[in-house]
């Protein structure tokens, strides 16, 4: 397993406030592999993303890569390994930054030499030519953003890539462009991929197996062939798979 | 450099390019981008002209001033305006009063300078950090500010310069350290709502620390709104120093401070009015420059006023 | 009654700026009977500034201009703005996407929703209660009393958009605008909200206009569907039939979705041709 998460749960705030955001949820990622969480919102899936990267407090349970136990602050070598892909690419990268300073950044961070070179390969390998690099995001158009927000996460070379609803936020056919993107990256480099999102079907095209969650729980684990073929054993996740049909009368 | 006295097509192309090609010119881009949003609000425009007035007074007193500031001469004592020699009169010790004007945008200059470098820069400091950090930090640092808070600035000026002695430099000591606390206000609040954002969560993946996050990340959204805070502050900076040298706890006599001039020209304001009017008008002509600059500043640069 | 409920000729709304003139809507022309018509298209299309302009809630510097605008035997053009906010949350009312930005965050939602029955004619204080515990009721809210009672932060999102509904449907409209109202809304949430509206159509013969991204779901819930591209209708197509669209940007939006089931390696995009910008293409 790439990346295994076993009965993981998230907690935040005390006493009266406590939210339960996830409750014991397990789930291994083999590598090179590509899993979805889908869910709608409330379920906790997104948490699930940010407690891997350390952004939520893990209250119980564990989180290993490659069979070393991941906790406590990330370190400088976790951010090489895991990066992650946000949902709203207009939230996304700071607004006062131009593409060129979001993307070097993390080369500063941790001292790689070549910066000027690196920068261009990151936008050439999202699609994007080079009259962007000095561009500010509010110039740029939402599927432009995610592509940069995709380059710099991918900047560093992890292995891990978490995508939080890459596409939710854009056009039907720029999110086509941007998944054709994910695709092509994903083979190219070798990721490993866990992607959250509420769409079923963009969790079909792109992950080989998947959970559903509710209200913070894993209900069911399916591959792809099984949610293609719509052999799902739970009433929840035939609910959200008739949902994603349309409106039937 | 203003739309009218053009600069070259080339220069103009340059700034407005869409595609630039290096960080300086699309930094140049932007700024040059505010500056024509700033410049189509003409009352900015004009505290715009009122500031540049001063600092140029400042910088050229010697050659604008008609006497030597501290020229006594007793015969000329309490001139009218438009006298020969003197057109703004003379003041009880026949000191011209245009020259002394002149003389005290220097100090007035100085104080508004030096506070308005570093009362902002402490607040912003303790208030990033205290916005960021949270918990206990967050408490200790902004109940010192609410301390600071607590107590009328003025009199809280007042008391630190008692306990300092009076004098210019004291003066500007005790402003600046009344005045940071709005600052760091400000600043924690943006921080707070900045602190949970993608692009924030983004670069502490990154691996980016505290320091990195705070100075590279946070001030930089923050300082727009401060400085359009500091530019709405400094008339009040202003009136806080001549209020000290009324009081004759900031500047001394013979010094051709503004609120000094004021203070020693209520003796004859029934009779020489204009010993005390003019400083008086000197300062409400400054502090409205600085309230206009302040406002069109907030609609340029404060994200949340809505981009016309 | 067949007659048409709203006629549209060749709408236009531009934008004009110191810098520039952007043309939102570009000769846009339809009619609507007491039927469900759905606007698609993507962002930038026109289609949000399109159903804003029926009720003349373009603002400057936008300018509406059209050779016709007809509601029910009214012109909206020369209505003056009297005539016109009578018409508004009267007649034909309006749901927008987001419910925070529509709802008064200050006040008890009870208030906001008798407030608005108020402004349009009224009745006794009970009575205007009473009827707005049934609405809440009609779009399923299980504790009516104590959403009269809530206020808008207290409410998820799901339940904010049906209280907002229930506040635009209370003045009883000939005509209903929806602009994305479900898109910020859970799927399941969203097809009950919709089943509301559909059941509204039904029993009240009220006209429908449902601006939307979403391809599928407006194929499935809409009668008619008119396709949005750079202002312009590039299609006009039965609901049931969009599958059969002519027209290379329909498909294109069609088969760009991903689809369960369907395997394939990468999907295909979207070729934007110059021409579609152009009338008659």
């Amino acid at each position: 397993m790439k990346l295994a998460v076993e009965k993981l749960s998230v907690t935040f705030g005390q006493g009266r406030r406590r939210v339960e955001a996830v409750r014991c949820v397990s789930f291994g990622v083999e590598a090179k592999g590509s899993y979805g969480l889908v869910g709608e919102s409330g379920s906790g899936k997104s948490t699930v993303l940010r407690a891997v990267c350390g952004l939520a407090p893990v209250s119980t349970g564990r989180i290993e890569i490659d069979g070393k136990p991941v906790e406590g602050r990330r370190s400088l070598a976790f951010a090489r390994l895991v990066q992650m892909v946000f949902q709203d690419p207009y939230a996304s990268l700071h607004p006062r930054h131009t593409v060129d300073r979001t993307l070097s950044e993390p080369l500063a961070i941790h001292g790689l030499n070549d910066r000027h070179r690196r920068v261009e390969r990151a936008l050439a390998g999202v699609g994007l030519d080079l009259s962007f690099r000095f561009r500010f995001p509010h110039q740029l158009s939402g599927g432009q953003r995610q592509r940069v927000a995709v380059a710099r996460a991918l900047i560093l070379e992890p292995e891990i890539l978490l995508l939080d609803e890459p596409t939710s936020a854009l056009d039907a056919s720029v999110q086509a462009e941007v998944l054709n993107l994910l695709v092509r990256l994903r083979r190219e480099r070798n990721l490993t991929f866990v992607m959250v999102s509420h769409d079923l079907a963009v969790v079909n095209h792109m992950c080989e197996r998947l959970l559903v969650m509710q209200q913070g729980q894993g209900v069911e684990e399916l591959d792809r062939q099984a949610l293609g073929d719509r052999r799902v054993k739970t009433g929840y996740t035939r609910s959200l798979l008739k949902a994603s049909e349309g409106f039937l009368r | 450099m203003g739309p009218e006295d053009a600069p070259r097509p080339g220069i103009r192309a340059w700034l407005t390019d869409d595609v630039p090609q290096s960080r300086l010119q699309a930094r140049c881009v932007q700024a040059y981008l505010a500056w024509r949003r700033l410049a189509q609000n003409w009352l900015a425009m004009v505290g715009l002209s009122i500031v540049l007035g001063l600092i140029l007074m400042a910088i050229f007193a010697p050659l604008l001033a008609t006497h030597p500031p501290y020229e006594q001469n007793l015969q000329d004592r309490l001139l009218p305006p438009f006298s020969a020699g003197h057109w703004l009169g003379t003041d009880e010790f026949g000191r011209d009063l245009w020259s002394r004007i002149v003389y005290g945008s220097r100090i007035s200059l100085t104080i508004v300078a030096l506070v308005a470098v570093t009362a902002p820069l402490f607040g912003l400091t303790i208030g990033t950090a205290a916005g960021f950090f949270g918990g206990i930090a967050d408490n200790l640092l902004m109940r010192l500010t609410d301390i600071f808070l607590a107590f009328p600035r003025l009199i809280l000026a007042l008391a630190l310069v008692a306990a300092l002695g009076p004098g210019i430099e004291n003066a500007i000591l005790a402003i600046a350290l009344t005045a940071w606390p709005p600052y760091a206000r400000v600043a924690r609040a943006e921080t707070i709502t900045l602190r949970n954002a993608d692009y924030i969560s983004a670069i502490r993946l990154q691996g980016a620390g505290p320091p990195r996050i705070i100075l590279g990340h946070i001030v930089p959204l923050c300082l727009s709104s401060v400085i359009v805070r500091v530019t709405l502050d400094m008339a009040g900076i202003i009136l806080t120093a001549a209020g000290l040298g009324f009081l004759g706890l900031g500047a001394q006599p013979p010094l051709p401070e503004w609120g000094l001039m004021i203070s020693s020209g209520r003796k004859f304001l029934f009779d020489q009015w204009w010993v005390a009017t003019v400083p008086g008008l000197a300062i409400f002509i400054v502090s409205l420059g600085f309230n206009l600059l302040g406002d069109g500043l907030r609609d340029v640069l404060d994200p949340r006023s809505a981009p016309r | 009654m067949s007659g048409s409920l709203l006629e549209v000729e060749e709408l236009q709304v531009r934008f004009r700026t110191p810098t520039r003139t952007v043309e939102a809507v570009r000769g846009v022309s339809f009619s609507l009977g007491r039927e469900r018509l759905g606007i698609v298209g993507e962002s930038g299309s026109g289609k949000t500034v399109t159903g804003r302009a029926l009720l003349r809630l373009v603002r400057p510097p936008g300018q509406v201009t059209a050779r016709r605008m007809r509601f029910d035997g009214q012109d909206l053009l020369s209505l003056c703005e009297r005539g016109m906010r009578a018409i508004r949350g009267g007649r034909i009312s309006m749901v927008m996407q987001d419910p925070k930005f529509s709802l008064n965050p200050v006040m008890r939602i009870g208030r906001q929703l008798t407030e608005a029955m108020r402004v349009h004619g009224g009745g006794s204080r009970t009575a205007l209660r009473k009827r707005a515990l049934a609405m809440l009721e009609a779009v399923r809210i299980r504790d009516p009393e104590r959403v009269m009672r809530a206020y808008p932060h207290e409410l998820s999102g799901g339940m904010g958009q049906r209280v907002m509904i229930a506040m635009m449907l209370l003045p009883e409209p000939d005509l209903l605008i929806a602009d994305e109202p479900t898109s910020a809304l859970d799927v399941t949430v969203q097809l009950e909200v919709l089943r509301i509206l559909d059941g509204l159509v039904r029993s009240r013969g009220m006209g429908l206009i449902f601006v939307s991204h979403d391809l599928n779901l407006v194929a499935t819930f809409c009668d008619r569907v008119l396709v949005m591209y750079a202002g312009r209708v590039v299609e006009e197509i039965e609901a049931k039939r969009l599958a059969e669209a002519k027209h290379p940007y329909t498909q294109g939006l069609i088969d760009c979705l991903p689809k369960i089931g369907a395997q394939r390696d990468s999907l295909p995009t979207l070729r934007r041709d110059a021409r579609w910008r152009e009338a008659g293409a």
